[in-house]
């Protein structure tokens, strides 16, 4: 919400998203040189990012230092592993409180109102929040700050107080969201997708009840920040205009004492797909359907990654796609379109098509869908289609690592999940690799139709033809679950 | 506590290093950034930030849709999709044979507009013949141009162009993406020619994708519901209240032969701006851009004069009776951008709206525990022309929208009644300085704003002058402009009530279906 609600009426853009062309890719056929391919582009000058430096404290802390002296701010973002999939399912929503309160409660000697003043005078920021398989706790100051900010930091980190008026705030404004969560069609297919995908119960897809957020208490809080946060769980990584080697030391003064603790592990967690076919979801107050196919995807480790990422490119992934340009610039039949084979770092992403379209135009869009995985095999991506989306690719590379924030993120990542931390430059090289036969190939393992859930948020009443003249059709409950008694004041004020 | 004692003394300390720091940045600036207006009027900015082998640009057009003319609202919007369509070189197979494609289709759908339209007589049968014949010149314009769809955006995006986008709203108009240096020359032959020989092909079917963006941000969002109301009642006679993106009727009835005479009108080179931004060096990359977007021929900049919003005597409210959960907006009518109170409002938005020491989160969310959110902002629905200052909030469960607008009063009436603390002060201005360097380390952003302040301000420096401004904001001035604009007859009011389904959390279904 915020701002941005307002610009997003204001600002009209005319890409929705970053995730299609069923003509040019089969009969374009070679044009004589036009007047912008005489334009000399000359070779790009080598650049040579600077690489964070990377310490390992004894206590198994692990710090990235990147200077960066362009302007005189330093910012730091601890990455703790252990996040909201390591919640029991009768707390779900405990890492969304967790990571609210870790700040607004305050410290042992300073509420987090305190904090807010003391903070904001100096236009600084520490804050925290909470994840799936990490919490973080981040500062952000000008430099000269940095004393008072990084104290603030540590003392956030280490001692805090999780006070209990601040506990209640954090759970109002979660029952806020869960009343609210079924107001916007977008909203519910993004949630009921990765259901389908995962599971309506599994962590990588669930969402707090009534129940479970009341079900939170200031002990647990206290229990999780005893067992997860410890040196040896953290990646700290530090970014702004200081001296590597004073900032180092500074760390290990505040970090080197501070005693290991239990390691994180990880939840053993396994999808539990839902059956393909077709879900629906009514929706009486919209003209627009929200259609996506849904499926299991892949991690950045399978070797299949570097041809899913230029089948991605070609089939779904922008203005130069086969389904942006059918679907929306073709047949006029959508504003958003696109989609891919999404890869998750540690578990399988989502593999996921989609479309908004008027109500009227539901099953036709389905349709156009489905024939353009068909067209995968009767015209698989062609040479042209592959040279753009690898020049796609690897000519915009270098934006990968413009700043030297961008390389601190992905090397802290990579840290994260384990990756070599030459992970970039191999993804370089596995692309250039990639071959017509390798994108036919990924294409026919992992988009098939009859394997996908094809889920309908829309009018039902204004299709133009009932989903179930597709196939069956299940109707998926999206009630939200009553709060426990006496939790919610004076309900029922409403006709 | 030992946080505290220390904190006047750091922050007089925190002041001088600022005011050094930004010091330092437009010195930097003004040795970095080279202006130069072309001889047909269009004013370019290079701004060297050799930080890598990249660079940003903004192309700022002005004119938003407050240029819409009546009965064509969208217009602004719909060119600004035509300017992805590609030119007369780029996304034909043949243009000479296209451009008499074009105009049959453009004959087609005139006679077929003036069928439908008839008050009377209407004759359905021909008017049926007549939508056929329609579709079947743009059928044989298709034909040129099918082989090289999107032909534009795939030589960007081929050649490594990246957050290739565009937006429009009520002021004005940004195109914008990414390239790697070495792309400097093709960018300037591709950003000039899309506004030297636009083409309106495949116009009636990029009508259709806008309208489908218009379900998605509005007709199917209660949220985008509800302002679209509250700014059409807030302004009666400015363009203001006309939404961006159009009208239905409006979108189902303008045409390509329109788009054209909105382009050939306000795309003139003295309407543009261009900023280009990175790892550039402006002697070798002036010469390049100027031979390129010189061959703009210079036109007349057009009249943008609009009528001017009168003043609001009369409290407005707007209702909406959704099945989704309660909102509440108020906004109030306050001066344009030139104002000498602009930062002043700058400073009140800032006080009632930024993060856990704002006024409305303290008052709202902390301690009456009666909303999730709770903001005021000024420069809604644009800024060149008076526009509004906006307060709204998202009431939690079991308080009503109305409640909501009583506390937001009860806050302005603080505002008018009390002065504001010298830490308060302090600690807008200390962020307003904060922001301003925290906004300078990018290629995008920085293309953006200095593009933006040029356009606006005819310099780009404004963009660190509006720091200084606000340096000399009083409190005073802040009791004075809130007294002045903060009053019943000045405020419309929108709000959205649940109903249609069982309150929030009953148990039951929340949405008409989902059983």
């Amino acid at each position: 919400m915020k701002r941005a609600l307002f610009c997003f009426l204001a600002v009209i853009v005319v890409v929705g998203f970053t995730v299609g062309d069923g003509c040019a890719w089969a009969q374009a056929q070679q044009t004589p040189q036009q007047a912008w391919q005489q334009i000399a582009i000359p070779k790009l000058p080598a650049f040579h990012p600077a690489q964070p430096k990377r310490i390992e404290l004894p206590n198994g802390m692990v710090v990235f230092l990147q200077e960066d002296h362009e302007l005189p701010t330093i910012d730091g973002t601890a990455r703790i592993r252990g996040g909201e999939q390591s919640v029991p399912a009768n707390k779900t929503g405990l890492m969304d409180v967790y990571g609210e309160v870790w700040r607004t409660g305050g410290t042992k000697t300073q509420t987090g109102d305190q904090l807010d003043d003391y903070l904001e005078q100096r236009a600084a920021k520490v804050e925290t929040g909470g994840g799936g398989d990490a919490t973080t706790i981040s500062w952000s100051c000008l430099k000269e700050d940095f004393d008072d900010v990084f104290r603030v930091f540590e003392d956030v980190l280490k001692n805090p107080e999780f006070r209990a008026e601040k506990i209640e705030i954090a759970q109002k404004g979660m029952y806020d969201g869960i009343s609210r969560r079924n107001d916007e069609a977008s909203q519910i297919a993004g949630r009921e997708a990765a259901k389908l995908v995962y599971g309506a119960n599994n962590p990588y897809a669930r969402v707090a009840e009534y129940a479970t957020v009341a079900a939170i208490t200031r002990q647990d809080l206290i229990e999780w920040h005893a067992r997860y946060v410890h040196p040896n769980n953290i990646i700290l990584g530090v970014v702004g205009d200081f001296d590597a080697a004073k900032m180092e030391a500074r760390l290990r003064l505040a970090f080197g004492a501070w005693p290991r603790g239990e390691a994180a592990g990880r939840p053993e967690i396994k999808p539990e797909p839902a059956k393909p076919g077709y879900y629906q979801v009514d929706k009486t107050d919209v003209n627009q359907s929200n259609i996506q196919m849904v499926a299991l995807g892949i991690t950045r480790r399978n070797p299949d990654y570097f041809a899913i990422s230029v089948l991605n490119e070609a089939f779904g992934g922008g203005f130069s796609s086969r389904m942006f340009g059918d679907i929306r610039t073709s047949k006029g039949l959508a504003y958003a379109v696109g989609g891919g084979v999404g890869a998750g770092w540690d578990h399988d992403g989502m593999l996921r098509l989609m479309v908004s379209t008027k109500s009227k135009t539901t099953i036709e869009s389905i349709a156009a869908l489905d024939e353009e995985i068909d067209d995968l095999d009767k015209h698989p991506i062609n040479d042209e289609e592959i040279k753009r989306a690898k020049d796609s690719i690897l000519n915009s590379f270098v934006f990968r690592f413009d700043s030297p924030e961008k390389v601190l993120q992905e090397k802290m990542a990579y840290e994260f999940y384990g990756y070599p931390l030459d992970f970039l430059e191999n993804f370089q090289k596995g692309i250039e690799a990639v071959t017509r036969e390798d994108v036919a190939k990924v294409a026919a393992k992992y988009l098939h139709r009859e394997k996908m859930a094809v889920l309908v948020v829309g009018n039902v009443a204004e299709f133009d033809k009932p989903l179930s003249s597709l196939g069956s059709v299940t109707k998926l409950d999206i009630a939200i679950p009553a709060p426990p008694p006496g939790l919610m004041p004076e309900q029922g004020e409403h006709p | 506590m030992k946080f505290r004692i220390r904190l006047i003394q750091t922050t007089v300390v925190c002041f001088v290093l600022f005011a050094l720091a930004l010091g330092q940045q437009v010195a930097s600036f003004e040795k970095r950034t080279t202006v130069k207006k072309l001889a047909n009027g269009l004013t370019i900015i290079i701004c060297e930030r050799p930080e890598a082998p990249v660079f940003s640009f903004f192309t700022h057009v002005d004119a938003g849709s407050v240029q819409d003319p009546m009965g064509k609202t969208g217009l602004a919007h719909m060119f600004e999709h035509m300017a992805f369509k590609g030119t007369d070189t780029i996304g034909t197979r043949d243009y000479a044979g296209e451009k008499v494609a074009l105009a049959k289709v453009e004959e087609a759908y005139a006679a077929y507009l003036a069928e439908r339209d008839k008050p009377v007589d209407r004759d359905e049968q021909k008017l049926k013949q007549l939508e056929q014949d329609w579709k079947d010149a743009i059928a044989a314009a298709d034909k040129f141009s099918a082989p090289y769809t999107n032909e534009f955006g795939k030589i960007v995006e081929g050649e490594g162009g990246e957050g290739m986008n565009a937006f429009t709203d009520y002021d004005e108009t940004g195109y914008h993406y990414s390239f790697p240096v070495n792309r400097l020359e093709l960018w300037a032959y591709l950003e000039s020619e899309r506004f030297l020989h636009p083409v309106m092909r495949q116009f009636y079917k990029e009508r259709n994708v806008v309208i489908e963006e218009r379900r998605m941000r509005t007709d199917s969002n209660p949220t985008g519901r509800l302002v679209e109301q509250f700014t059409e009642e807030a302004f009666v006679a400015h363009p203001y209240h006309r939404p961006t993106i159009g009208w239905i009727s409006d979108l189902n009835s303008f045409s390509a032969t329109d788009a054209q005479h909105f382009f050939d009108k306000y795309y003139v080179p003295a309407n543009m701006v261009v900023t280009v931004v990175g790892d550039v060096r402006a002697a070798e990359a002036m010469p390049v851009v100027e031979k390129y977007f010189s061959r703009i021929p210079a036109r007349p900049k057009p009249d943008t004069a609009t009528t001017t919003e009168p003043p609001q005597n009369s409290e407005r409210t707007v209702v909406l009776h959704e099945q989704s959960q309660p909102f509440y907006i108020e906004g109030y009518h306050r001066p344009d951008y030139r104002s000498a109170d602009d930062q002043v409002y700058d400073a009140i938005t800032d006080l009632m709206s930024n993060g856990r020491t704002s006024r409305l989160y303290r008052a709202l969310v902390r301690d009456k525990q009666i909303a999730s959110d709770a903001e005021g902002f000024t420069g809604y629905p644009g800024n060149k022309y008076p526009q509004l200052f906006t307060f709204y909030a998202l009431p939690i469960p079991g308080h009503k929208p109305q409640e909501i607008g009583e506390a937001i009063h009860a806050e302005i009436e603080r505002l008018k009644k009390e002065d504001i603390s010298d830490e308060e002060l302090k600690m807008i201005k200390t962020r307003a300085k904060a922001n301003l360097i925290r906004s300078l380390g990018s290629n995008e952003g920085l293309a953006f704003a200095l593009g933006l302040n040029q356009a606006r301000y005819d310099d780009w420096r404004e963009l660190f002058r509006s720091v200084d401004r606000i340096e000399k904001v009083t409190k005073a001035d802040i009791r004075r402009v809130a007294n002045l604009t903060f009053v019943p007859e000045n405020r419309t009011v929108g709000m959205i009530e649940f109903v249609g389904g069982p309150p929030p959390g009953a148990g039951a279904g929340t949405q008409g279906g989902g059983q």
